[in-house]
C-alpha cells in the first residue's frame, strides 16, 4: 500500500497547476472540448490529455468526486488527484476499468457513468464494483492524491507546517473560546 | 566521534539498534568506560533534517522494509505490508514517539497474580517489581526531562487538550492533566522549550522532545567509547561451540556482508526485528533460533489494544496546533474487573494532520459518511486509547520464508488477533471517549480503529523460569550467557502505559548490570 502511495505522489510531482486553465468555481459534469483536451462544461478546469481518452478522463474525475465528495472542493483538485493515471504505463488498465464502470452503469439503465444525474445512483454503481482492483486502485490513490495536495489543506482549515513561523506558542495553540 | 573499532576486536559489546533501548544502553555503557559498537539499520537524521509534512516524513523515517501480516486484526486488512509505524534511523523510534513517560502501576508488574487466570492469555508475572524499578524510573525521568517530575513544570494545554479536559471533568474524571511528557516545558539539558508546533511524530525540529538521536547517541560518541555504524543491517548473530555469541554478521551501507566480533551482544531492534534476528540466527546447536529453548522467541506479541475517538463539534478546535499528545486521563488505568475486563487503559489526546486523518480515520471507507467527517476536520478533537492487551502465545513474529528483504533474508510476519479482553476494553474505551466529547457538545463521535502498531512489545519476554520466557530479570538470555535483549521485546506484559520510559529505565539498569559483570570478570 505504501509503495503505491509513493508512486502516486511521484506521478503528481510532474504535473504543474499551470496545466489547469481556469480557477473559477466548478460545478457539474465535464465534457470533451476536442481531441485530447478535456474541460468542465463551465470551463472550471481543463487539461491536455497524454494517453487516456478524454471521455475516460472525465469519467475518472467524476468517479473521484463520487468516492470522496467534498462540495467545497473544486474539480481542479480532483483533476490533479487522478492526472497521474494519464500515462502510457497506466492507460490500458484505466481504460479497461472505465469500460467496466460504464458496463455497470448500463446494467442500471444508463448509457454510461457520466450520464447518471444523481450521486446516489452513481454511488450504487460504484458499490457494485468496489471490490475490484480498479476501484481500489483509484480509491487508494486518492487518499494521498487528493488529501496530500497542499493546495487542498486550507479548504479544510488545515494549516500544515508551522515551524517556519515559530510554531503556535504565540499564534493560538490555546485560543479556543467556546468551551 | 569515536575512533572506529576493528571488526576483529572481540572485546567490544555490540548493541543492535539505537532507539530507547539500544541508544540509551550504548551511551550508558560508554559512559562507564565500556567499548561499544552500535549497529543501526537506518541513517542519521537530526532536527534540521526533520520534515513537518506527514507523508514526506514517513518516507524519510519509517521502517519500510517488507513485512507481512496475518491474524484477524484490522491492520492486517488495511495495511497488510505495514504492521507497525516505527522508525529506521539513528535514535530509532525516539524520533517519532510523542513523549508520554509513564511509570507502570505496581500491580501491573504482577499481572498473572493480580488478574488471575484469563482464558487464552499467556499471562506471567515479571521477575521484577515496582520497588526494584523505582530508582531506575527516577534516573530515566531525569534523563528524559519528564514534565511534572523533578523540577520540570507541566506543559500548557493546547486546544485539543482543553476540549478533552472539559469533557473529562464533565463526566467526573479527576486524574486529568497535561501529562508526564519528555518534552521540555522550559529550556533544559541544552535543549529548548516546546514551541507548540505540532508534528511531534515527525521528529521535533526544536529538539524540545527527548530523542536518543541528539542526546544519548552523541554523548556516548563523545566519550570515545561508542562507535555507531549507520545503515548496518544485521543478518545474524554468531556463536561458538560452547554456545556463547562471538559476533554479528551485518550488511553495511554498500550491501557488503561484514562481521563484527563481540564479547557480548545486546539486541534492541524493536519487538519485530529482535525476534526476527534471533530466529534468523538458527544453527545446528540452536535449531529453533538463538536463545529459543523455551519456544517463546517471537511469541506473546503485544501492541497495546489502541484505537482512537474523534469528536466533531460545531465550532473550531484546530487540534493540530500544539503538542501531538497534549494530555491524559488516568482514571481508567486501574485494574477493576467490574468493568468487564482485566487491566486498564489510559486516554491521551492525539492529533493527526489532514493527510493522515484521511488515511487512518476509517481505512478503506469512502462516500459521504467518510467525507462529511473530514469536512469538519477543523472542528475535530481527538484522543488515543492505550490499554493493556493480553499476551497470547499465538500472537507472534515468525519468519516468512516466502518473502525476502533486500538482503535476501526472510521477513517478519506479524500475526495478531484480539483477545476477548482486548475487545471488551476497547469497546469500553470507545464508549467513555464518546461520552467525554458528548459532554462538551460533540455533534458526532468517531470510534476509530487501531493504527499500525507503535507499541510493539513482548516477543522475547522476561521470566523467572527459563521455561516461560527468553531472558532473565537482567534481560540476559536464559540459554546464552553473553546475549542480552535490551528493548521492549523483553516486556513480560504490556501494562497500560506508553512503554518508552520503562524501556529506558530497563536499559539504564541493564547497562549498570553489564558494566558490573564486566568489571567482575563474569561476562
Amino acid at each position: 500500500m505504501m509503495t503505491t502511495t509513493s508512486q502516486q505522489r511521484g506521478q503528481q510531482r510532474g504535473l504543474t497547476r499551470r496545466e489547469l486553465l481556469s480557477r473559477t468555481m466548478a460545478a457539474g459534469a465535464s465534457f470533451v472540448v476536442g481531441s485530447g483536451f478535456v474541460a468542465a462544461n463551465d470551463a472550471a478546469w481543463a487539461t491536455e490529455m497524454n494517453a487516456l481518452k478524454p471521455d475516460s478522463f472525465a469519467t475518472l474525475v467524476q468517479m473521484a468526486r463520487d468516492i470522496y465528495p467534498h462540495d467545497h472542493v473544486a474539480d481542479e483538485y480532483y483533476v490533479v488527484a487522478v492526472k497521474g493515471y494519464d500515462t502510457p504505463d497506466a492507460v490500458d488498465d484505466i481504460e479497461a476499468g472505465i469500460e467496466m464502470l460504464n458496463a455497470a452503469a448500463r446494467d442500471t439503465g444508463f448509457d454510461r457513468y457520466l450520464d447518471i444525474g444523481w450521486e446516489r445512483d452513481r454511488v450504487a454503481v460504484l458499490r457494485g464494483i468496489e471490490d475490484s482492483a480498479f476501484f481500489q486502485r483509484i480509491r487508494g490513490g486518492l487518499v494521498t492524491g487528493l488529501y496530500n495536495q497542499k493546495e487542498v489543506w486550507p479548504l479544510f482549515g488545515y494549516e500544515g507546517e508551522s515551524y517556519s513561523e515559530g510554531g503556535y506558542i504565540n499564534r493560538g495553540f490555546d485560543d479556543i473560546n467556546w468551551l | 566521534m569515536a575512533a572506529p573499532f576493528e571488526h576483529s576486536d572481540n572485546g567490544v559489546i555490540v548493541v543492535i539498534g539505537t532507539g530507547a533501548g539500544g541508544g540509551v544502553l550504548a551511551n550508558e555503557l560508554a559512559q562507564r568506560g565500556v567499548s561499544v559498537v552500535a549497529l543501526e539499520a537506518g541513517g542519521r537524521y537530526l532536527p534540521e533534517d526533520y520534515v513537518n509534512d506527514e507523508w514526506e516524513s514517513f518516507g524519510q523515517l519509517a521502517w519500510l522494509d517488507p513485512r507481512t501480516t496475518s491474524g484477524d486484526w484490522r491492520v492486517s486488512r488495511d495495511f497488510s505490508g505495514l504492521p507497525a509505524w516505527i522508525v529506521k534511523a539513528v535514535g530509532g523510534t525516539t524520533t517519532h514517539w510523542a513523549g508520554a513517560s509513564l511509570r507502570f502501576q505496581d500491580h501491573e508488574w504482577k499481572a498473572a497474580t493480580n488478574y488471575g487466570p484469563v482464558e487464552g492469555a499467556n499471562l506471567l508475572d515479571w521477575p521484577i517489581d515496582g520497588a526494584e524499578m523505582a530508582p531506575w524510573y527516577d534516573k530515566a525521568e531525569k534523563k528524559l526531562g519528564v514534565t511534572q517530575t523533578n523540577d520540570m513544570p507541566a506543559l500548557p494545554g493546547c486546544n485539543n487538550y482543553k476540549v478533552f479536559e472539559a469533557g473529562a471533568k464533565s463526566v467526573g474524571y479527576e486524574n486529568v492533566h497535561t501529562g508526564r511528557m519528555a518534552i521540555n516545558s522550559e529550556e533544559s539539558d541544552g535543549r529548548m522549550a516546546c514551541q507548540q508546533t505540532g508534528f511531534c511524530f515527525q521528529g521535533c525540529k526544536w529538539g524540545a522532545k527527548w530523542s536518543a538521536a541528539y542526546t544519548d547517541i552523541p554523548r556516548g560518541e563523545a566519550t570515545g567509547n561508542l562507535e555507531v555504524r549507520e545503515r548496518a543491517h544485521v543478518a545474524r548473530i554468531l556463536h561458538d561451540d560452547a554456545g556463547k555469541v562471538t559476533g554479528v554478521e551485518y550488511f553495511d551501507a554498500d550491501g557488503s556482508l561484514q562481521m563484527q566480533a563481540a564479547r557480548a551482544v545486546c539486541v534492541a531492534g524493536n519487538s519485530i526485528e529482535s525476534p526476527r534476528m534471533l530466529l534468523n540466527s538458527a544453527s545446528s546447536m540452536f535449531p529453533d533460533g538463538l536463545a529459543n529453548a523455551s519456544g517463546q522467541v517471537g511469541r506473546n506479541y503485544m501492541r497495546h489494544l489502541t484505537g482512537s475517538v474523534y469528536g466533531v463539534f460545531d465550532k473550531p478546535v484546530r487540534m493540530w496546533r500544539g503538542t501531538t499528545m497534549a494530555g491524559i486521563i488516568q482514571d481508567e488505568a486501574r485494574h477493576d474487573p467490574a468493568r468487564g475486563f482485566v487491566g486498564g487503559y489510559e486516554l491521551e489526546t492525539l492529533a493527526l494532520g489532514l493527510p493522515f486523518m484521511a488515511a487512518f480515520l476509517d481505512p478503506g471507507s469512502w462516500g459521504r459518511e467518510f467525507t462529511t467527517a473530514l469536512d469538519s476536520y477543523e472542528n475535530m478533537a481527538g484522543m488515543w486509547i492505550v490499554g493493556e492487551d493480553m499476551p497470547q502465545e499465538t500472537n507472534r513474529i515468525t519468519l516468512n520464508e516466502g518473502v525476502k528483504d533486500q538482503f535476501g533474508l526472510p521477513v517478519a510476519d506479524v500475526h495478531y488477533t484480539d483477545h476477548p479482553n482486548d475487545v471488551a476494553m476497547r469497546n469500553h474505551a470507545y464508549g467513555r471517549g464518546a461520552a467525554i466529547y458528548d459532554a462538551v457538545g460533540a455533534t458526532r463521535t468517531l470510534p476509530t480503529p487501531p493504527y499500525p502498531s507503535t507499541h510493539n512489545l513482548g516477543t522475547n519476554r522476561m521470566s523467572e523460569n527459563p521455561r516461560d520466557g527468553v531472558v532473565d530479570k537482567w534481560g540476559r538470555a536464559h540459554d546464552v550467557p553473553n546475549l542480552f535483549v535490551s528493548d521492549g521485546s523483553q516486556f513480560t506484559t504490556g501494562a497500560a502505559e506508553n512503554p518508552t520510559l520503562t524501556i529506558v529505565a530497563l536499559a539504564m539498569r541493564q547497562a549498570d548490570h553489564i558494566a558490573g559483570e564486566l568489571s567482575r570478570g563474569t561476562l
